[in-house]
């Protein structure tokens, strides 16, 4: 079966990235509604015309997520799935979304990602010291809990610190370029109001002297946790016909999954995205050059860089020379995170990679008012889970 | 808040590759069927998902594929070892596994070194496998 391309992003809503949440506390339910309504809003939509959702975790519940989400709304629906794709959970749930629609068994679609603190618990319990585990299950079992945490390899830095250490084993690895990157994209997070740092632009000496983290990762090219939350509807092309903005076509897309620990990838220097994008781009019938914007998942510099590569952008091994020749923000020849990306805007919990989603949809819509590039038809996403473990991509296009 | 550093608890699968390393052994399971050799330890082969494994002694010893120095700890439980020096080993049998490497911090460590194995005795259940440059 060809995908048609006939399903769309019609609206979205982005929660402003902030630092120190100081607003209403909503559960996750709560915030999964709010976005709801305001993404619904803003394609020009009502409550009642929902009939599918995919979501990912909830604070509320452990299992049965979306019939939860789906009484709380009030709204029944004819697809509900929870994506568990850590960072590449937004990419993925938008195909999935489009492929239920194209399949006809849903016309309008919500992908929301709270990301805002919850009420305090007035019983809230003593800590349980496995929350520092983070991603990595500690439970009995585990290959993690086994071969890893006792080893201290867990989280995210020093994983994708080991990445960065064998590319420049093999490659040339370039400090100065990777702090470009950051620049780059601090350029485009500087006129984005949405942005954690709106106006607060960065020169290659402040992240060459931020503090080191893991060799050779700094603080700069780590993104910073903020809260957010975000939400996108997919919608049919009738749908799409009767909403306020030009819709963002879904026209490619792709994914790879090849373990959860980076010791276990046959070679780390080439991520999963590159089967997941070549898939996208064979199915979109799109080129690489035809791309005016990459909207790529950048939790780390590191991550940026070997997106580049794999998804065909430059050659491998030549991503540090490409950074060095290309001005990456939105005002240059080559836009990568127009909107400043997760380097720029801040990491809301979950809902990271909807950042570029949305960018993505929002530069094709023209809405991105002082980064709007001057042609934007199409636009290259990615997503990226673990550690460079589960990846995906997206190809959206505009009329 | 209870620090304890998170020991692995074996099962009733891995339990003969922590076995041998309290006897200053590494054992590493390999495929009767197809010949892969096979790390975690685990139930089919990771190759042809065959169940016909067989535990073999090797030597332990091979090369650094990856590694960093960590600036602060990965969690709370390992404060005490900052700076980490985490390490992905390639086995010479062509399976990788995470470790630490014991190193002071003059020392120059290069990625493709030879390296071996140290058995880092915990207490009378848990010994950790780490390395040192050969």
């Amino acid at each position: 079966m060809i995908l048609e391309g006939r399903a769309a992003i019609v609206g979205y809503q982005e929660y402003p990235h902030i630092r120190k949440f100081s607003g209403k506390r909503k559960f996750t339910l709560g915030q999964w509604a709010d976005l709801t309504r305001l993404s619904l809003e803003d394609a020009g939509l009502e409550a009642r015309d929902v009939n599918g959702l995919v979501c990912t975790e909830i604070r509320e519940t452990v299992s049965f997520t979306p019939a939860t989400i789906v009484e709380y709304l009030g709204q029944p629906v004819n697809f509900a799935e929870r994506v568990d794709l850590g960072g590449a959970s937004p990419v993925g749930m938008v195909w999935r979304a489009a492929a239920a629609i194209e399949l006809g068994l849903a016309d309008v679609v919500v992908c929301a990602l709270p990301g805002q603190p919850i009420p305090s618990n007035p019983n809230p319990g003593p800590v349980d010291p496995r929350r520092f585990f983070q991603s990595s299950s500690v439970n009995w079992g585990s290959p993690q809990a086994e071969f890893e945490i006792p080893y201290g390899n867990l989280a995210q830095n020093c994983g994708y610190a080991m990445i960065a250490q064998r590319y420049a084993a093999e490659y040339d690895y370039d400090p100065t370029a990777m702090a470009k990157l950051v620049v780059d994209q601090r350029r485009s997070s500087a006129v984005n109001p949405n942005a954690v740092f709106y106006e607060k632009p960065v020169t290659v000496d402040d992240v060459l002297n931020s503090r080191l983290i893991a060799d050779p990762l700094r603080m700069l090219e780590i993104v910073m946790p903020v809260a957010g939350g975000a939400a996108v509807i997919v919608a049919s092309e009738d749908v799409a016909k009767r909403c306020k903005h030009r819709p963002a076509w879904i026209k490619g897309f792709g994914e790879h999954l090849t373990m959860k620990t980076p010791t276990f990838a046959e070679d780390l220097v080439h991520s999963p995205v590159g089967p997941a994008s070549a898939k996208a781009f064979e199915m979109a019938g799109v080129e690489r050059g035809e791309i005016d914007a990459c909207q790529i998942y950048d939790c780390y510099t590191i991550t940026v860089l070997l997106t580049l590569e794999d998804a065909g952008f430059c050659g491998k091994g030549e991503g540090m020379e490409f950074i060095r020749t290309h001005d990456l923000s939105c005002f240059g020849d080559f836009p990568v995170n127009s909107g400043g990306g997760q380097l720029g805007m801040g990491q809301a919990a979950g809902s990271g990679g909807m950042t570029q989603v949305i960018e993505g949809a929002r530069q094709i819509m023209g809405r991105a008012e002082k980064r709007q590039l001057s042609r934007c038809d199409s636009v290259y996403v990615s997503g990226t889970g673990g550690i460079m473990s589960e990846q995906a991509a997206l190809i959206l296009q505009g009329d | 808040m209870d620090l304890t550093k998170p020991y692995p608890t074996p099962t009733p699968e891995t339990e003969p590759f922590w076995q041998g390393l309290r006897n200053e052994r590494v054992l590493l399971q390999k495929c009767d069927d197809c010949g892969t050799w096979i790390f975690y330890p685990r139930s089919n082969c990771s190759n042809c998902l065959s169940t016909n494994l067989s535990w073999r002694e090797v030597s332990g010893e091979g090369t650094l594929y990856t590694f960093t120095v960590t600036r602060q700890a990965t969690a709370p439980h390992f404060v005490d070892e900052v700076p980490q020096l985490i390490a992905m080993i390639d086995l010479d049998e062509g399976v990788r596994l995470t470790s630490t490497l014991i190193a002071d911090e003059t020392t120059k460590i290069s990625i493709g070194a030879k390296v071996i194995p140290e058995f880092d005795h915990i207490n009378e259940e848990v010994t950790l496998l780490r390395y040192r440059l050969a």
